[in-house]
C-alpha cells in the first residue's frame, strides 16, 4: 500500500500571533514553527498502518526551504521518502493542484492529512485534491483502518458519527482520536538525513483568493471579581447584566 | 441571478446552524439586489422549510431523496452543482459544518470558484471586490479575503452571524437531481447519534472543565451546571488526552473551536491553545482557585475559588433561577 501524507508548516500553537507590513502578512519573527498538528495525526496513523499492513509512506509539502526541518522531522517519526514543491503555499487551491499533481504521478492507494491547518483553518485541500482526481474525500475522519483494497473510516459529524466502507484510492482527513503522535527517536533522526527529499518546481496553478489584510481581535477590558462565598451572585449578573442566560 | 444557501436539517427541522446561513444569505442577496434560495438535500421537511421566509429566503428546492438521508459528497456536490445553475446563483453560502466544508472544497473546483471557509461577517460588495472576513490561526487573529473568481463560496462560522427573524413564507419546489450509482460512492453503512446531548458546536451556553477538577469522578459537577443551564459541556485538551472525557469535547486550537454566547471555564487556567478556541466567546466566565491563572485577563467575570466548591453553588443558582 502506498501512502502519501500532506504536511503543511504551521507556527507553534503556542504562538502569540502579530502581523507587520501594515497588518498585511503575518509576523515570522521569532516563531517556532512545526507539524500542522491534524497532519501529525494523519502521518502517524499512515505510519502505523504500514508498520502492520506493509507498504510506504511519501509525504509531501508545498512550501519552500525553510520547510525542509519538518520533513526532515515527519522522515525521522516514520516516513520513507518527501517531496517538496519549491513554492509559497498561496492559497487552498493552488496547494491541492501540486498535491493532486504528484499525488497522480505517484498512484497512491491512500492520501491523509489534516482535516484543517491550524493558521489559515482552510478545511479546503482534501476535498479539492479528491475533487481534482475524481476519487472520494472522507472529512473529517476519526477513526481508519484499511482492509485489502477496501477502507473503514469514522467520520465526524455533528451530534454522532458515521461508518464508511470504500474502495481505495481515497483520501481522509484528520483528527483526534485518529492517533496518537510520536516523537522522533535518535535512530530516526540518524536515519532521517539519509532518506530521499526531493525538490521540484511548481505547476503552473491558479489561485482564486488573495488574503488582504489582518486584525486581531478586541481585548477583554477587565474582569469583573466575584466572592466565592457568594458565588450565586454570578448566575444573577449573568442574566441581569449580561443577559445571556 | 441569485444568492443560493445550502440548508441542513437533522430530525425533521432546520439546524440553527442554516438558520444562521439563510439570514446570512438573505442579506448578501439584499446587497447584490437579488433574491435568496435555500436547497435542501436528503429527507426534507417541507412545511419547515417554508417557515425560511422568516430569515430571509424566497424560495426553497427540495431535493427529497431517500438515498440521501445521510450525507454522500459526490451526490451532495452533484445536487448543488445543478441547483447552482438552475437558480443561476454566482454566490453559494454553506455553514462551516462537517458537511458544508466536505461539499465546498469539490464545490470550489468543479465551478471554478473561490472558497473562503470559517466566514465571520457578511461580504465587502463593491463593484467587481468581493472582500470577506474569516476567522484565522483557529481563532487568534481575522484575515479580510477576496474572492476573485466568478462563483464565490462563503462558508459562515458557526455562531457568528445572527438570525434574522421577520414576517414570510418560503415557496418549497422540487428538485430532482438523476444520480448513478458512481455518485453514492463514499454512503455511510452506519450512522450514530447521540441523543439528548446540546450540540457543542452550535450551543448558546458552554460549560468547560479542565485539570482543576481533579479527576473523572468529579465530572458530574460540570453536567450538573451544564443540565441546569441547558448548556452543552466541553474540556480542556489535558482532559481529553487523558482520558476522562472524549476527544470530541475537546475545545482549543487543536480540537473545536466555539463561540456560544457565554463560556463558563472550571478549572483551566487558559492556555493560549485553549483561548485561542474560546476567545470570540461573547461572553467568558472563568473559575480557578489560582489568582494569577491567565485566563482572568481573557473573562468578563471571574471566581477565585476551588471549582469543587464554587460549582454546586452556581447549579443551586442556575435551578433555582428556572423555578
Amino acid at each position: 500500500m502506498k501512502i502519501l501524507v500532506c504536511i503543511s508548516n504551521v507556527p507553534d500553537t503556542t504562538t502569540k500571533i502579530t502581523f507587520m507590513s501594515d497588518n498585511t502578512a503575518f509576523s515570522t519573527a521569532g516563531v517556532q514553527f512545526v507539524i500542522n498538528p491534524y497532519d501529525e495525526y494523519a502521518l502517524t496513523r499512515a505510519i502505523e498502518l504500514k508498520e502492520t499492513q506493509g507498504g510506504s509512506v511519501t509525504v509531501i509539502n508545498v512550501g519552500e526551504a525553510d520547510t525542509d526541518p519538518n520533513i526532515r522531522k515527519a522522515l525521522a517519526i516514520g516516513a520513507d521518502d518527501a517531496i517538496r514543491v519549491n513554492a509559497k503555499p498561496t492559497d487552498a487551491f493552488f496547494v491541492a493542484q501540486q498535491i493532486a499533481h504528484y499525488a497522480k504521478e505517484g498512484a497512491f492507494d491512500l492520501i491523509l492529512m489534516g482535516k484543517e491547518s491550524v493558521d489559515y483553518n482552510g478545511f479546503q485541500v482534501h476535498g479539492m485534491v479528491a475533487e481534482l482526481l475524481g476519487i472520494v474525500a472522507i472529512t473529517p475522519g476519526i477513526k481508519l483502518d484499511v482492509n485489502g483494497s477496501m477502507a473503514t473510516v469514522e467520520r465526524e459529524i455533528e451530534g454522532g458519527k458515521e461508518v464508511i466502507t470504500t474502495a481505495l484510492p481515497v483520501v481522509v482527513s484528520c483528527q483526534q482520536p485518529m492517533s496518537e503522535p510520536r516523537i522522533p527517536n535518535m535512530r530516526g533522526i540518524m536515519t532521517a538525513r539519509t532518506k530521499p527529499l526531493r525538490v521540484v518546481e511548481p505547476i503552473a496553478a491558479e489561485v482564486k483568493t488573495v488574503f488582504e489584510s489582518y486584525s486581531l481581535p478586541e481585548k477583554k477590558t477587565g474582569v469583573k471579581l466575584i466572592d466565592p462565598a457568594n458565588a450565586g451572585e454570578l448566575i444573577r449578573l449573568l442574566r441581569n447584566e449580561a443577559k445571556v442566560i | 441571478m441569485s444568492v443560493l444557501v445550502l440548508i441542513e436539517c437533522a430530525d425533521g427541522q432546520v439546524r440553527k446552524s442554516s438558520l444562521e446561513t439563510a439570514s446570512y444569505g438573505a442579506q448578501v442577496a439584499k446587497a447584490m439586489g437579488t433574491e435568496a434560495i435555500g436547497l435542501a438535500i436528503g429527507e426534507v421537511p417541507a412545511d419547515e422549510l417554508k417557515s425560511l421566509g422568516r430569515q430571509g429566503i424566497q424560495k426553497v428546492y427540495a431535493s427529497n431523496n431517500n438515498n440521501l438521508k445521510d450525507f454522500v459528497p459526490g451526490a451532495f456536490v452533484k445536487v448543488i452543482a445543478q441547483a447552482v445553475q438552475k437558480a443561476n446563483a454566482p454566490v453559494i453560502i454553506l455553514s462551516n459544518s462537517n458537511i458544508g466544508t466536505a461539499v465546498g472544497s469539490r464545490l470550489a473546483v468543479r465551478l471554478g470558484a473561490s472558497l473562503v471557509t470559517n466566514a465571520v461577517s457578511l461580504p465587502e460588495i463593491a463593484g467587481n471586490m468581493f472582500k470577506v472576513k474569516k476567522s484565522v490561526f483557529s481563532g487568534k487573529a481575522f484575515a479580510e479575503v477576496e474572492l476573485t473568481a466568478d462563483y464565490k463560496i462563503i462558508a459562515v462560522k458557526k455562531n457568528a452571524v445572527d438570525i434574522i427573524e421577520q414576517e414570510g413564507t418560503a415557496d418549497v419546489e422540487t428538485l430532482t437531481v438523476e444520480l448513478t450509482e458512481a455518485d453514492l460512492v463514499g454512503a455511510p453503512q452506519e450512522t450514530i447519534r447521540a441523543t439528548g446531548e446540546v450540540l457543542l458546536t452550535e450551543a448558546d451556553v458552554v460549560v468547560s472543565g479542565g485539570r482543576g477538577l481533579r479527576g473523572p469522578e468529579n465530572w458530574h459537577l460540570i453536567e450538573d451546571l451544564a443540565h441546569a443551564l441547558g448548556a452543552a459541556k466541553a474540556c480542556s485538551k489535558p482532559v481529553a488526552d487523558s482520558g476522562w472525557r472524549p476527544h470530541h469535547e475537546h475545545v482549543g486550537q487543536t480540537g473545536i473551536t466555539i463561540s456560544p454566547n457565554l463560556y463558563i471555564a472550571a478549572g483551566i487556567s487558559g492556555a493560549i491553545q485553549h483561548l485561542a478556541g474560546v476567545n470570540s466567546s461573547k461572553v467568558i466566565v472563568v473559575i480557578n482557585k489560582d489568582p494569577e491563572a491567565p485566563f482572568f485577563k481573557a473573562a468578563d467575570y471571574g471566581i477565585v475559588g476551588d471549582v469543587a466548591e464554587v460549582l454546586p453553588k452556581l447549579t443551586e443558582a442556575a435551578r433555582a433561577l428556572n423555578q
